[in-house]
């Protein structure tokens, strides 16, 4: 019964969270008010049922559904969600929710497409540790797939007036002042979570395996991935690294995470 | 009974040169050229506005005994010939007057398409008229109408969104590369009387500090003055480069003022924050190599005109947009006027009681065991209610009483009845 109801929780959510998308793009393409509201509406109801769906799972499992590819994948869109709604209440950035909705749509079809089935979890894995590791290290992530999007619309929007032909972007992307305070903002919470992720990771690495690094692949795309945001926040707090730069870096640092999630991750 | 017309005469920036706008424009105030038009006999209700780009008058008369002339004769006073006024003035009837006091509310008819102003004018305009109390239902209506349309147009067109001009186009790519201005310098170099109104755009956005820089420092401490800010000599422009963030270059230096090399080492005491720097000097005060550091936006005149013309384009398929619904409007205006006359109230009265008595008898009936003859009974019963009391307002709206009181006798026992358009919403 709880499995039928979880499948079918996931399959109105991709429905609700298609929707949602389509408002932004609509909304983004010929700007109307009333339809903004709708969007939004879309994705919080996508929110409560992408919530219930890992609630659902957690029931079936009987452990923090994280560890499967579907369920990594599902657990980052949600935190995606997560994060860009707690950052809309606080701030509004024009059209950021478009830019959103789409990764956030993408992930979700990443994870339709991968198999569905709960694989057991090994005994030595189960600990309390996992799901406060692997928590802390998606949100950390989703925090790092926000500023991805404020960085590519920092792009566009900069690409425009720097070449002075101010077309299609320039309406309808916000300020690129506003742009680069959403990537320091998502950028300092990123990595925070990150280091949360790691310090707790190797906890529980103690804990399964009694050693507290293994050099394992995924182990050391982290360690990478941490770097590199390690240097962004770095030139960003002292030197004062902003702008184009800044935005590449959150280009490229959020395409080395996608790499090590599609790869080690499962 | 007569019907009524709207008119509107009036001379504009467009049809009339400023030199005789000059003379008609109303020092005086609005009450007393008012309380002047009120005397013409044949205007019952009458409101005038008066701008610097326009003088208009609209008035109710009726139909076959318009009073133009006495109109034109006291907008003109007797500065100038028969001919020659024929010549400037534009007048407009029913549908066209209220199409173009719906046009100039919406600021589809002003200098500057899309300016908010004008609306406040007419608003103030419209109090006096009120206040004169030369105003009625019709014009009542007519300029609450035309508020709403100029809020339907700004709202639901980006008509406002786009003023055209070199410095509102500095403003708004300003906005777009700093968001918020209210914290930015602003550094004046050279007192050009173009630089000067790009200040003064960015300083009416509020910007946070403003310094001028000139060859001779006594016009700069004198712009700078007006700006409530700071001056500097020529030769200080680099050091003042680091504190602030747009640039506005005017002077008319044979070579360049700023070069990149200049610039760049300076972004990193900068800590990268942006600047954008507008060279509205021909031939150019700035190297176009500056566009090329990161984080630093050049735009040159012929930038800036871009950037106009680009508006220009957006803001002429909005202008479609804005005269669509200008048009929806004053065809549900007309619609409405037609209305209010006696005979098509009357009309409306009957249907309604007839309305309420067959909804009301349906519920009864249909709860009561009568037979057919009581039925038709109970029927008869209801419609004599209903004639009886509707007989009052009918003898009220027929009576021959002071002819100009016809409109507001009709508007009222409309909205006493709840007769109203239906296709409006609004008051």
């Amino acid at each position: 019964m709880v499995k039928e109801i979880s499948f079918l929780l996931f399959q109105i959510l991709l429905v609700v969270t298609c929707c949602g998308f389509a408002a932004y793009l609509i909304s983004f393409i010929s700007p109307k008010k009333g339809l903004k509201n709708v969007a939004r509406t879309l994705l919080f109801v996508s929110w409560i049922l992408q919530t219930l769906y890992i609630v659902s799972r957690y029931y079936l499992a009987g452990y923090t559904p994280i560890t499967t590819h579907h369920e990594a994948v599902f657990f980052f869109a949600w935190s995606m969600t997560t994060a860009y709604l707690s950052f809309r209440w606080r701030h509004t950035v024009k059209n950021f929710g478009m830019f959103v909705s789409g990764l956030v749509l993408v992930l979700l079809l990443v994870a339709a497409f991968s198999p569905r089935e709960i694989i057991p979890l090994e005994p030595a894995l189960q600990s309390g540790w996992l799901p406060i590791h692997a928590g802390f290290s998606l949100l950390a992530y989703a925090f790092l797939g926000l500023a991805f999007c404020g960085g590519l619309m920092y792009l566009l929007q900069e690409r425009e007036l720097k070449s002075k032909r101010l077309g299609y972007f320039f309406s309808r992307l916000p300020s690129l002042e506003a742009l680069d305070q959403l990537m320091t903002y998502c950028l300092a919470l990123g990595f925070s979570f990150l280091c949360l992720g790691m310090i707790t990771g190797i906890i529980w690495s103690k804990q399964a395996w009694g050693t507290y690094w293994r050099w394992q692949p995924k182990e050391v795309m982290t360690l990478i991935i941490w770097f590199v945001y390690l240097i962004q926040v770095h030139q960003r707090f002292t030197v004062g690294w902003r702008g184009r730069r800044a935005a590449m870096m959150a280009l490229v640092g959020f395409g080395i995470v996608i790499v090590t999630l599609w790869r080690v991750v499962a | 009974m007569a019907e009524k017309t709207i008119s509107l005469l009036g001379v504009n920036h467009k049809t009339t040169p400023l030199a005789i706008r000059e003379k008609m424009a109303l020092t005086t105030g609005y009450e007393e050229p008012l309380r002047a038009l009120g005397k013409i006999p044949a205007c019952h209700e009458l409101y005038l506005l008066s701008t610097c780009n326009r003088v208009e008058v609209l008035y109710v008369s009726e139909h076959g005994a318009d009073p133009l002339e006495a109109v034109a004769q006291f907008l003109f006073g007797g500065t100038i010939s028969v001919e020659e006024r024929e010549q400037y003035l534009y007048r407009y009837h029913d549908t066209d007057a209220v199409k173009h006091l719906f046009e100039v509310a919406a600021s589809l008819d002003s200098m500057v398409v899309g300016e908010s102003q004008i609306l406040g004018q007419i608003k103030e305009a419209y109090r006096y008229a009120t206040e004169v109390g030369t105003t009625g239902p019709i014009l009542n209506r007519l300029l609450h109408k035309a508020f709403s349309v100029a809020k339907r147009v700004r709202s639901e067109t980006g008509i406002g969104s786009s003023a055209v001009s070199i410095s509102y186009a500095a403003v708004q790519l300003a906005k777009k590369i700093f968001g918020e201005l209210n914290e930015k310098q602003v550094l004046l170099i050279g007192a050009g009387e173009m630089a000067e109104l790009a200040a003064e755009h960015l300083v009416g956005q509020g910007v946070g500090g403003v310094v001028v820089a000139n060859r001779t420092l006594s016009r700069a401490v004198d712009l700078a003055k007006r700006f409530n800010g700071t001056s500097c000599v020529l030769e200080e422009v680099l050091s003042q480069l680091e504190a602030v963030d747009i640039i506005i270059s005017s002077t008319g230096s044979s070579e360049l003022l700023i070069r990149s090399e200049d610039v760049k080492p300076l972004m990193r005491a900068r800590k990268n924050r942006p600047l954008f720097f507008i060279d509205i000097a021909v031939p150019r005060d700035l190297d176009p190599e500056l566009n090329k550091i990161d984080d630093v936006f050049l735009y040159d005149i012929d930038d800036l005109s871009q950037v106009v013309e680009m508006n220009k384009a957006e803001r002429e398929k909005e202008a479609v947009k804005a005269k669509r619904i200008v048009e929806e409007e004053s065809l549900k205006f007309a619609r409405w006027q037609q209305n209010l006359t006696i005979t098509p109230t009357i009309t409306a009265m009957r249907r309604k009681a007839e309305d309420i008595c067959q909804q009301e008898l349906e519920k009864t009936l249909s709860r009561l065991s009568v037979d057919e003859q009581d039925r038709q009974k109970i029927e008869k019963m209801a419609q004599a209610i209903a004639a009886k009391l509707l007989h009052d307002p009918m003898v009220y709206l027929k009576t021959e009483s002071c002819k100009n009181n016809d409109d507001a006798k009709v508007d009222m026992i409309r909205s006493i009845y709840g007769l109203g358009n239906e296709d409006s919403g609004g008051n």
